[in-house]
């Protein structure tokens, strides 16, 4: 048994580092940009900074950037399906009520 | 590793590492669509109500969520650092990286009981006086009630979920303590079948590096709750 564990992706600490640096860096343009009246571009803004910033955990934190592909496609599925339950949702929610 | 393992039956210990990893994957997927729902609620009620959200999330504590926020960032860092160095042989590095990341759960659930007990203070929790009427007696709309009841939820079940964490993570230092270490080991000279047979060592990082997911995906779901709640 020496070679049963995953090849070990050994990229120091630096890396991480760096992206908890960036990750900080991101919090904070979030909360500067959402002091900015942007109208209707407030809420896909801050969602795209989250989105950014879950990249960087995935990718580094979460090792996904070292793993097989196998990982990646399963969390594309996972996000695939969370999209059509949230399409699906809107396409009763917005044409119906309305308080 | 099928020849070199048949001379060694007696101790042969049968683990998957990738299939415990992407069991993890699994579980973790499940609490995404769980959190999802509850995304699905706030996106729908936020198109309805876009003022009243908008006005509940400024009456909220921006300056805790940021600490909050930075709180668990650093978290999922030291939990990472503590991945690395166990997979150098560094073991005492990795028990302090996981002591400090349970701190940091800690400090984040302290700062959570004071934000709640300040708005439960001010009767902003379901039902409460300050949450159906206003100070001047107006009546909160339907939309801003919403929103307190899924900024309850949402982050209380989040709360729930670094408890959990927490509970976790202190099992990793149980099991990281659970066999004698010595000090400054790394994995080229320690070869021994006990060394081997820990639970939690540098050749096996698997429970480590699970209950790190589980850690990392707390974070992500913070990392959306943050700005949906707090900021926008």
């Amino acid at each position: 048994m020496e070679h049963h564990d995953t090849e070990h992706h050994s990229v120091g600490y630096g890396p991480y580092v760096i992206v908890w640096v960036a990750l900080i860096g991101l919090t904070g343009l979030t909360v500067a940009v959402a002091g900015i009246d942007i109208g209707m571009w407030t809420v896909p803004l801050a969602l795209a900074i989250a989105t950014v910033k879950t990249v960087l955990v995935l990718m580094y934190f979460m090792h996904l950037k070292y793993e097989p592909f196998i990982f990646t496609a399963m969390i594309v599925m996972c996000i695939i399906t969370f999209a059509i339950f949230l399409g699906l949702t809107f396409f009763d929610t917005l044409p119906r009520y309305n308080p | 590793m099928s020849s070199h393992a048949s001379s060694h039956d007696a101790h042969e210990i049968h683990s998957d590492f990738e299939g415990a990893k992407i069991a993890m994957w699994l579980f973790l997927f499940t609490e995404l669509l769980l959190f999802g729902g509850l995304f699905i609620v706030y996106a729908v009620y936020r198109s309805k109500f876009p003022a009243e959200f908008a006005a509940g999330s400024f009456a909220l504590d921006r300056v805790l969520g940021v600490i909050n926020t930075a709180v668990l960032l650093t978290s999922s860092l030291t939990v990472v650092l503590g991945i690395e160095a166990l997979q150098r042989g560094k073991t005492l590095l990795a028990k302090w990286m996981v002591g400090l990341t349970v701190i940091a759960a800690g400090i984040f659930m302290v700062n959570k009981y004071f934000e709640w007990s300040h708005k439960f203070h001010l009767g902003l929790y379901p039902g409460g006086d300050g949450m159906l009427n206003l100070p001047e007696g107006m009546l909160r709309s339907g939309g801003e009630i919403m929103f307190y009841n899924l900024y309850y939820f949402m982050t209380g079940l989040h709360g729930v979920h670094v408890l959990v964490g927490m509970g976790l993570l202190i099992g990793v230092l149980y099991f990281m303590n659970k066999r004698p270490y010595k000090r400054g080991v790394t994995v080229a000279d320690d070869a021994s079948d006990e060394f081997k047979l820990a639970n939690l060592n540098p050749r096996n990082v698997s429970k480590l590096e699970n209950v790190g997911l589980y850690w990392h995906l707390v974070d992500v779901i913070w990392i959306f709750l943050f700005p949906l709640i707090y900021l926008i």
